[in-house]
């Protein structure tokens, strides 16, 4: 099922965006400006050489650059909150492989030079070291604690709410197996592909509407689960345009695995044509095979399910189709929204994601062939 | 060993117990001998080892390449949820506790577990929850009924709630784990008496093997870690059947509840599958180094230590949730210092090797194979003891990496040292090194192969417990890898049972002490007599067999073996009357009645009555059983 590259977000790593972006550094990372972009780059090659380390180590030096991009990495952050993430990430990491080498080391030079030779007498005993002991509980004591300051100040940074709300809310609903956004502001209800513009800050609140889902993308930012009952809540501020995988992390049921979405970030002229497309109700189908296909909508079970403002569809159980046809992909985050596969969600759905909660109607071939008309007009 | 033939009995010990250890079918059914319910223990743990081992060949097969389609999401969801469950309940607490069974009373010295009769009523409710467990799952497979459960080993709430799992799966899984519960609560009860009151004259507490000390822990692990648990199933159960509503949010409860009381129990559970491991490897390098374990004191408070801090520690597998962030840096911080303890105990083992003589016999390999994955395993833990951090790795690969280095680089690592270890002690006869070399490399080549790509798997975008992912993931090449490893596993096990079967036939007699070892299992006739020890031992320091000539109270003759090579220690024939407990079958009858009322909570009032009544019938046969009916 490849991906037209068009979907990813451009190459790995830090984007052009991000230049000259003033960094929000966490409490006590530095000053900001120069020293915080200096430190920025100091985590970028540690991400580089992590990289680096892990194609060594599994030996796939050639496969890694046919293997295209990640677009649903936490190793390359592309807002504030992921950046933050990972850069307490490598530090721990450096720390970790700092500890792998002086232990394997110590291991391995034990195992070498205390074998087991012919002809040697029995060891001598040795019960214990006071001060060896003392050493070998206080070093590691002394990494945690430089492993827990910076973890504390960032868990007071990305768990606490910040005292002013943003200007721009998303509000997400996690359902079996989909995402509903709206966004209270600006009056907008859409599903499974949110757009946010680049260096604002969102306020996402998470709300579930059956059982546990996680709401993560991981290039802009931790996960945070979505708890039936509770309300829960992230806030970022992405620094780089482009469209970014996320996916529900908390195991939901049987299509768990095909519960994706997308984050669409733009430039905020960008963000602002979008906002302004998804406020206008859906635009009447002109040709005749797309008004056949509003048809065929309303007169069959679509209707109960989908809304489509502007239309007599109120449905609340599936995904908001008003602007359906501007989406990027279908079944959430499963397919790239084309007509083919359009024709393959409506004709099969229960075969393309098992499990999820939309009938396969029965309908002619050309009753699909006008729906798919109808619906991908909706931009 | 030629010379240890002469002093294996024919047919060891059973000529001095009464006449009440023939062999058969009913002798199996009726054991209360620690050794036999050992031998039960480990074969059943093995076997659901295997199955589980096999689901997860299962798993790796739909996940070798990108969008397959070969097995169906349910059945996946089925798969994953049996494969977790099956290894924690099923394969590790019995094959742990196969261990405490047969290896405890020997290193304390004594001829029995406390409350052998209650001994076999825990194998046999641990047998018949894991059966009726499968039972579910084959009815399921086989289209009759939707009887698998599906909700993961966690069973998350609402998901495995009566409105969103309303087929009877999820009721096989809560009823399975009370069962099994019940069983492992009577097991902790038994080996923490064991341990506390019936030590060898002499054996104090900081005399103890290792090995003992881990089960004493564990033993108090379980008996604080399974009460919440089995609260919060009960809980499911009765929202289940009698819509209560204990964690249903459309009735104002909270579904985090479950997640409380599940961790509470699932973390301290994980240091119960872990710490026996750190026990066998404590035993195994000593005597393989020809040196007594360095900092035993600082050995044994470092356990303590793990599983005292193993109850603070639950919320870090609940970072995401949402809790605040003083929770978050409270537990977080928690977390971290478990490391310190861990850390301790893997300095302490290379300090006992240094300086030592290094033996690299098949347990040796396995214990010091367990040190190298195990710090892999560690280490990747501190990176999500740190809540931010665990952010982007909870309920990812990354963590599925980090569990199974730990479990399977720790706990299986640690269980085969102890197999390798306690095998010529257990059956009289030697493996072969040779095969066992084979069985090591391969189990590391896999076990490596396997889990280590799952660590970039998993940083780089893979959540746990999807049936499938997209091409566009970029996470092919990995999670290949990743099953041609979980294939390798299969292979590794073919010079195990190869060697099994090559011991069986034509192992050579192993003697009481093939390995030089210290400790008192070490003293007796392998395999020992039913009744252990012919003459109680009486211990005057740690490693007592290191220190024949200071240990006069130890030595029943104090001669040399005719190879020179150690004292033997037991005569072969014991000077007074032995005192043995009866065979019972009370123990049996009382797990089947329970098992009954199990199969008939699924939905018959009469059957679990019918059940209730047998279990009661059971009990009082049970107490009121005459003693010494075989007469001693």
């Amino acid at each position: 099922m490849g991906r037209p590259n068009a979907l990813l977000a451009g190459p790995v790593g830090r984007v052009d965006a991000r230049e000259g972006r003033t960094y929000r550094g966490a409490p006590g990372r530095g000053p900001g400006g120069a020293n915080a972009r200096i430190r920025n780059v100091s985590i970028e090659l540690l991400n580089r050489r992590f990289l680096v380390a892990a194609t060594l180590v599994t030996g796939l030096a050639v496969l890694q650059g046919c293997g295209g991009a990640y677009p649903q990495s936490a190793l390359h952050p592309a807002s504030d909150f992921a950046d933050r993430l990972d850069g307490l990430f490598m530090q721990i990491f450096w720390w970790a492989m700092g500890v792998f080498v002086v232990v394997m080391g110590a291991l391995a030079y034990t195992i070498i030079r205390w074998r087991e030779r012919p002809g040697a007498t029995r060891p001598r005993e040795m019960h214990g070291h006071a001060l060896l002991e003392v050493g070998w509980t206080l070093a590691p004591a002394l990494i945690l604690v430089a492993i827990a300051i910076p973890t504390i100040r960032t868990i007071f940074v990305v768990d606490r709410p910040p005292d002013e709300p943003a200007s721009l809310t998303l509000e997400v609903v996690g359902r079996q197996w989909w995402w509903e956004f709206r966004y209270p502001e600006l009056g907008i209800t859409t599903a499974n592909e949110a757009h946010l513009p680049v260096g604002r800050r969102v306020d996402v609140r998470l709300h579930s509407a059956d059982v546990v889902h996680s709401f993560w993308v991981p290039r802009l930012g931790g996960k945070r689960d979505v708890v039936p009952g509770r309300e829960n809540q992230i806030w970022f501020t992405p620094d780089s345009v482009g469209v970014f995988w996320g996916q529900c992390a908390e195991y939901c049921g049987t299509a768990h695995a095909l519960m994706g979405f997308r984050v669409v970030v733009d430039d905020s002229t960008t963000f602002d044509e979008w906002v302004a497309a998804q406020q206008a109700p859906a635009t009447p189908p002109r040709e005749a095979q797309a008004r056949a296909g509003q048809g065929v909508f309303m007169s069959n079970a679509c209707v109960s399910c989908h809304a489509i403002e502007g239309t007599v569809a109120r449905g609340v159980f599936g995904p908001n189709l008003t602007h359906f046809g501007s989406r990027l992909t279908l079944g959430a985050g499963l397919l790239d929204n084309t007509p083919e596969n359009l024709v393959r969600w409506i004709d099969s759905t229960q075969t393309v994601k098992p499990g999820n909660h939309m009938p396969e109607v029965a309908l002619t071939e050309q009753q699909v062939q006008q729906l798919v008309t109808y619906l991908l007009s909706l931009r | 060993m030629a010379t240890a033939e002469a002093r294996v009995p024919g047919t060891p010990g059973l000529e001095h117990t009464g006449g009440t250890y023939s062999g058969g079918v009913w002798s199996w059914l009726t054991t209360v001998d620690h050794k036999r319910i050992a031998i039960m223990y480990f074969v059943t743990g093995f076997v659901f080892l295997l199955v589980a081992g096999l689901e997860a060949q299962a798993i790796r097969v739909q996940l070798a390449h990108s969008d397959l389609r070969i097995l169906n999401p349910d059945l996946y969801n089925q798969l994953f949820t049996m494969h977790g469950t099956t290894m924690v309940f099923f394969a590790g607490m019995p094959l742990i506790v196969a261990f405490f069974n047969f290896v405890v009373p020997l290193q304390i010295g004594a001829r029995d577990v406390a409350f052998p009769r209650l001994n076999a009523f825990s194998y046999w409710t641990l047998l018949f929850a894991g059966l009726f467990l499968y039972v579910g799952f084959g009815l399921s497979l086989a289209g009759v009924c939707n009887c698998a459960p599906d909700g993961g080993w966690f069973a998350y709430q609402p998901l495995t709630g009566p409105e969103y799992s309303p087929g009877p799966g999820l009721d096989f899984y809560i009823l399975s784990l009370l069962l099994a519960g019940v069983g492992s609560i009577a097991g902790g009860v038994n080996f923490f008496v064991t341990i506390v009151n019936m030590r060898a004259p002499g054996l104090k507490f900081m005399r103890l093997p290792l090995f003992t000390w881990m089960t004493l822990i564990v033993s108090i692990l379980i008996l604080l870690a399974f009460p919440p648990f089995t609260v919060g199933l009960v809980f499911m159960l009765f929202d289940r059947t009698f819509g209560t509503h204990f964690y249903g949010a459309a009735a104002g409860a909270d579904p985090v509840l479950w997640q409380h009381l599940f961790w509470v129990f699932g973390h301290p559970e994980v240091y119960i599958l872990i710490l026996p491991a750190f026990g066998v490897v404590s035993d195994v390098i000593p005597t393989f180094s020809k040196k007594s374990l360095f900092g035993y004191p600082v050995v044994v408070f470092s356990g303590g230590l793990i599983g005292f801090l193993g109850f603070g520690v639950w919320v870090h597998h609940m970072f995401a949730v949402g809790l605040g962030p003083i929770v978050n840096a409270v537990f977080g911080g928690a977390t971290m210092l478990i490391a310190i303890p861990t850390g301790i105990k893997i300095f302490n083992w290379i300090a006992t090797m240094w300086g030592g003589q290094i033996r690299f016999r098949t347990p040796m390999l396995f214990a010091v194979g367990l040190l190298a994955t195990f710090t892999i395993g560690g280490l990747s833990g501190v990176m999500h003891s740190s809540p931010p951090s665990d952010l982007q790795q909870t309920d990812t690969y990354f963590v599925v990496a980090h569990f199974h280095y730990v479990l399977v680089g720790g706990t299986v690592m640690g269980l085969f040292a102890g197999m390798y270890y306690w095998f010529p002690k257990a059956t009289g006869r030697l493996l072969s090194e040779r095969l066992g070399r084979w069985h090591f490399w391969l189990t590391m080549v896999a076990l490596n192969t396997t889990f280590f790509p799952m660590h970039f798997s998993g940083l780089l975008g893979m959540p746990r417990r999807t049936f499938t992912y997209s091409a566009g993931l970029g996470l092919d090449v990995f999670n290949l890898i990743s099953t041609l490893g979980a294939l390798l596993f299969t292979v590794s096990l073919l010079p195990l049972f190869a060697n099994l079967w090559r011991a069986w036939r034509r192992g050579e007699p192993a003697g009481p002490n093939p390995w030089d070892a210290p400790t008192l299992e070490w003293t007796t006739s392998s395999p020992p007599p039913h009744y252990n020890f012919a003459v109680t031992p009486r211990v005057a320091r740690r490693d007592p067999l290191w220190h024949p000539h200071v240990e006069p109270g130890l030595a029943w003759a104090g001669e040399l073996e005719p190879g020179g090579v150690s004292p033997r220690l037991q005569p072969e024939v014991p000077p007074d009357p032995v005192h043995m407990p009866d065979p019972s079958y009370w123990p049996l009858v009382m797990a089947i009645g329970m098992l009954v009322a199990t199969v008939g909570a699924l939905g018959s009032l009469p059957v679990v009555l019918g059940g209730a009544a047998l279990t009661l019938f059971g009990l009082f046969g049970w107490a009121f059983e005459p003693p010494e009916r075989g007469g001693h």
